[in-house]
């Protein structure tokens, strides 16, 4: 089998993340493409929503004019994105457990969880204004 | 000015209770969740012991920005005295609940009929 070549983007979302569910498309029909099972693809559109949603509003604070820069590459093995905002950045060991029974009525704190569930590894890079996620193919 | 297309769609069924189902298939952007969140709080108030099922047959994605408004929802009608139950949500949004352990919140049933039930 000939494997395709990797997919490649650099975009960047404004306060209104204007074009993101396009982008969040072309990269499904990558991830598809590259024969990942739509579960993956799932995954990997929730793993840039979140991010990119962090980015704009705890990074960036909705300040008009900082965008949110976000890389991705897709190969047969693993696909990689990195997402990074123009804040000061921030410690993830911070956040509160959202699981925790005292949080679970408390309407935030769930992006990152879920990032970390459906991604193979995640990294925030000091100070934490950059993240950079990764989605390995199992071995079969 | 027309007004600005329904987000949700409400039905009153003839056991009292509010079934609510979505227009959009992804629900993730910040001023539709707020929508969102808007209608369905009108339809929430104007009952007075509201019995609320929203119906997630048609939703193919959320973002966690969409669990923490379904978490407003469901606090709404509770200080109304209400209940509200969730139903068809597909496997891999249910995963989402699981992960976030908001399926030991929510009361989650397979379909709308199942819903409905003693509710």
């Amino acid at each position: 089998m000939t494997s395709l070549p990797p997919y490649r983007a650099e975009v960047e979302f404004d306060v209104h993340a204007t074009g993101l569910a396009d982008f969040e498309a072309e990269v499904d029909r990558a991830i598809q493409s590259h024969g990942y099972e739509e579960a993956v693809a799932f995954a990997v559109r929730l793993a840039i929503e979140e991010a990119v949603a962090n980015g704009i509003n705890h990074g960036n604070r909705r300040t008009p004019g900082k965008v949110v820069k976000v890389q991705c590459r897709i190969d047969d093995r693993e696909i990689f994105v990195a997402v990074e905002d123009e804040g000061e950045g921030f410690d993830p060991s911070s956040v509160p457990d959202p699981t925790d029974e005292a949080n679970l009525s408390i309407p935030s704190g769930r992006g990152l969880m879920l990032m970390g569930a459906y991604m193979s590894e995640v990294r925030y890079i000091p100070p934490g204004n950059r993240v950079e996620m990764t989605y390995r193919r199992p071995v079969s | 000015m027309s007004a600005a297309a329904a987000r949700i769609n409400v039905r009153h069924r003839d056991t009292g209770v509010l079934q609510i189902g979505f227009a959009e298939k992804r629900i993730s952007d910040a001023l539709l969740i707020q929508q969102i969140g808007d209608e369905i709080g009108k339809a929430v108030d104007a009952e007075t012991k509201p019995r609320v099922l929203l119906s997630f047959r048609n939703v193919d994605f959320l973002s966690s920005a969409a669990l923490s408004m379904l978490i407003g929802v469901n606090t709404r009608v509770r200080a109304k005295g209400g209940k509200l139950r969730l139903s068809e949500i597909k496997p891999e949004i249910y995963q989402m609940f699981k992960i976030t352990k908001l399926h030991s919140l929510f009361e989650i049933f397979d379909s709308v009929d199942e819903a409905v039930k003693g509710f």
